[in-house]
């Protein structure tokens, strides 16, 4: 079978130790974790986890079922990238002296639709979103003259169908009222 | 917003108490009267207390803690409650660990406390502090830390409600000094569910109808049967299943002892050591039913050619099992005592007696080539065979026999006849030799009323030979039986078998288990020669006392029918 990139992304309650029980369940099977994002959610009191992973179908349908069998994980979902809006965030810092003196980064600045953040007299810092291979791009262009500092967040992604999780919590209020 | 006519039940019970004593209130709350530990610094406060209730909360002092998680196991197997142990912080909680995920891997119900160091302590290597929380992780069902005397509880509450609902299994909870010095207003309100937790996935009626078509139209059934008909209860309404439908059954070693063996239908044991007949017809049958079971790779051996001429129904608790070692074509999700109940008026009994009788002519063949000898050798050292038929003609199948993990356990789960659920009580999943002393003793408290018997070892006996201190103190009436062959059984077969006889390290010099057992002040006796088997089986089991019993069997002897590592069911070996 062949490997794809899954996006899990799994509904939680806030409990110190979830975070553990959830990556153990990737390093036990021996599987890499492209990248691993926790945040709020659109629920009140509910954390979203949103993880990245080079596996089979097979594997991510298994994955997920080990991830929604924990007690404090609401539901878990698995999505391929097509069915996902997924973006990264990239900083990178640079030397201010660059920018001044060099007209054509202002130039790749513009054609990638980065940010500037900050400038300060010795350095200013750049953010880009995008999808990896448009980050990546930026980095290649930007790289020859020379990073002070590069780092790139977690995959973040909405999914385009709906995750229904209100209606579960709350058939779980009604069930338990 | 509600108008307050009356104060809305003010609770007369709630009173002021530390959480040590919390702690307590919590475990009688949830009808606990026995619970298994050995104390240590962070929990004293939890002991001093059990000292205070030491007339309605009853401990049970073992020799090692990992004695008091599988004793608190055989306990939780034998009644069906929730076992309880509980341990100090640092090694008295590492030594948990072991109990815990043979509990895990199991589905036992069972609640671990451990204490912890004071919580301005955490994180600074203090004096027996251990990440217990993180140790445990992988192999509890839930764990949970409490630094705060007021969230005892609540958090007790759930833990024995995850600890019993759904499919069972370990809760850790470590509680730090300090929460158990702290005050609190007690009040105990059961646990009744957790938002983010279904512990019994729902069954869809079409999921019934597609199996029952299925089973209906099925010309050559077969069904393989799990530890899930325990542990759902559904020992009745499995019965009824196999009777109205007249389709055979086999077991996992798990499973053994809720259908009785000598029921009709009953085909014996699939898996490594298991029946010939249920294995090889395994890669025959048409329609696979495999019913609170989990496809083990000790059960399918090599997963490419197990039964893929079959359509499998798997009846199934816990989502994640569901395609996991095997894809299904019709899950019926659901607790196997309700979804059994569900599926019967859709049922019809077929004749399947051509089927059966091939079940037959492999019970023959096996008889002739493996059992006959094994339980009926009239020269040579004793087998581990005999002294189970022997046993057997004493219990009527009316005993609980706790076996260890090796050859004694593969022999005594293949021999041993049972017409009592809950009776078979061993290692499945984690085959953790040492498990068949302390967990005989919890299964002697846990069913007071019934003989209890432990089959070990020479070797798994000595893991936790400690725990005949534990017997001595209480004076619990298990019948301990030794089968010594002086050898790592198991695996010196596997040496003989694969590595060409090079025993590495797998030959034990024994030492004299007679006087030790009698240091305990246990009656022991030791057998080697067979005119004095049966006398010696006998006494030990009319003794209204603990009792042990060395056999001296032959060494050298192997486990047959065998299916060797990543070979296909079909291909078992009768020698
Ligand atoms: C704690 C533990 N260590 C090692 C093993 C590996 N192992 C499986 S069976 C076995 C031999 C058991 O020997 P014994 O207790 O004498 O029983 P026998 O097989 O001779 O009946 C061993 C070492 C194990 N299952 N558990």
């Amino acid at each position: 079978m062949k490997k794809e990139n899954y996006t899990i992304s799994a509904y939680t309650e806030n409990n110190i130790g979830l975070l553990n029980r959830i990556s153990s369940i990737f390093s036990k099977r021996h599987i890499n974790l492209d990248s691993l994002t926790t945040s709020v959610s659109e629920i009140k009191d509910v954390y979203r986890f949103t993880i990245v992973v080079q596996v089979t179908e097979d594997q991510a349908r298994k994955l997920v079922g080990q991830i929604e069998k924990q007690i404090e994980v609401i539901k878990a979902f698995y999505h391929k990238d097509e069915e996902t809006i997924f973006q990264e965030t990239a900083l990178f810092k640079m030397a201010s002296k660059l920018l001044f003196e060099d007209r054509e980064i202002q130039l790749v600045i513009k054609e990638h639709i980065a940010h500037i953040v900050t400038v300060t007299p010795e350095y200013f810092v750049l953010e880009k979103t995008g999808s990896r291979q448009e980050v990546e791009l930026l980095y290649d262009r930007l790289e020859p003259y020379g990073l002070m500092q590069f780092v790139r967040s977690g995959r973040i992604a909405i999914t385009k169908d709906k995750m229904h999780i209100s209606k579960i919590l709350e058939n779980f209020s009604i069930a338990s009222s | 917003m509600q108008t307050q006519t009356a104060p809305a039940k003010i609770n007369l019970k709630k009173k002021t108490v530390t959480g040590a004593e919390a702690v307590i209130l919590c475990l009688l709350e949830e009808g606990v009267d026995l619970i298994y530990g050995y104390p240590g610094g962070a929990i004293m406060p939890v002991y001093d207390e059990l000292y205070k209730y030491r007339d309605q909360l009853h401990h049970v002092l073992t020799r090692h803690e990992q004695g008091a998680t599988h004793a608190a196991q055989g306990f939780a197997r034998a009644s069906g409650k929730v076992g309880v142990a509980i341990a100090t912080s640092g090694p008295g909680a590492t030594n948990f660990v072991t109990g815990i995920a043979d509990a895990q891997i199991d589905s036992t119900p069972m609640v671990c406390i451990t204490g912890q160091v004071g919580s301005h302590l955490l994180g600074t290597d203090a004096f027996q502090e251990t990440d217990i929380i993180g140790i445990s992780t992988p192999v509890t069902k839930w764990n949970c830390q409490i630094t705060k005397a007021e969230d005892i509880p609540t958090v007790m509450a759930k833990a024995f409600y995850i600890a019993r609902s759904g499919r069972p299994g370990p809760v850790l909870i470590d509680i730090t000094k300090d929460a158990q010095f702290g005050s609190l207003d007690f009040e105990y309100k059961p646990c009744k569910g957790v938002r983010s937790y279904i512990p019994v996935p729902t069954t869809t009626t079409e999921s019934i109808l597609e199996a029952a078509e299925l089973i209906n139209q099925a010309k050559r059934p077969m069904i393989v049967f799990g530890q899930g008909v325990i542990l759902g209860e559904a020992e009745d309404e499995f019965k009824t299943f196999i009777e109205k439908t007249g389709i055979p059954a086999a077991w996992t070693i798990l499973g053994l002892s809720a259908l009785s063996t000598i029921h009709p239908l009953n085909v014996g044991m699939v898996g490594m050591h298991g029946n010939y007949g249920p294995n090889v017809l395994t890669n025959q049958c048409d329609v696979l039913i495999a019913i609170g079971m989990r496809f083990d790779d000790r059960v399918t051996g090599n997963l490419e050619t197990y039964a893929k001429q079959a359509k499998i129904i798997h009846f199934e608790i816990d989502p994640a099992e569901v395609n996991k070692n095997v894809s299904v074509d019709v899950a019926v999700m659901g607790n196997v005592k309700t979804t059994l109940n569900q599926i019967l008026p859709h049922l019809i009994k077929n004749d399947y007696s051509n089927w059966l009788k091939k079940f037959k002519e492999f019970q023959t063949i096996e008889h002739e080539t493996v059992i006959d000898s094994e339980l009926n050798p009239s020269s040579g050292n004793i087998t581990m065979g005999e002294v189970l038929r022997h046993i057997n003609e004493f219990t009527n199948g009316d005993a609980i026999l706790v076996s260890d993990v090796g050859q004694h356990q593969m022999v005594t789960c293949r021999y041993a006849k049972f017409n009592k659920t809950k009776s078979n009580i061993t290692s499945g999943g984690l085959g953790t030799m040492g498990f068949a002393l302390p967990a005989a003793i919890g299964a002697k408290m846990g069913a007071p009323e019934r003989q209890v018997i432990a089959i070990i070892g020479d070797g798994g006996y000595q893991m936790t030979i400690q725990e005949l201190g534990t017997i001595f103190q209480t004076r619990v009436p298990v019948k301990i039986v030794v089968l010594n062959n002086d050898f790592l059984g198991m695996v010196r077969q596997w040496q003989q078998l694969f590595f060409d006889k090079r025993y590495a390290s797998t030959e034990m010099i024994n030492p004299d288990f007679v006087t030790i057992a009698k240091g305990y002040r246990i009656e022991a006796n030791s057998v080697s020669e067979r005119k004095n088997l049966k006398s010696a089986i006998a006494k030990m089991l009319s003794s209204d006392e603990a009792h042990f019993l060395e056999v001296c069997v032959e060494k050298e002897s192997n486990v047959f029918p065998m299916i060797p590592t990543g070979a296909s069911v079909s291909d078992i070996r009768l020698s």
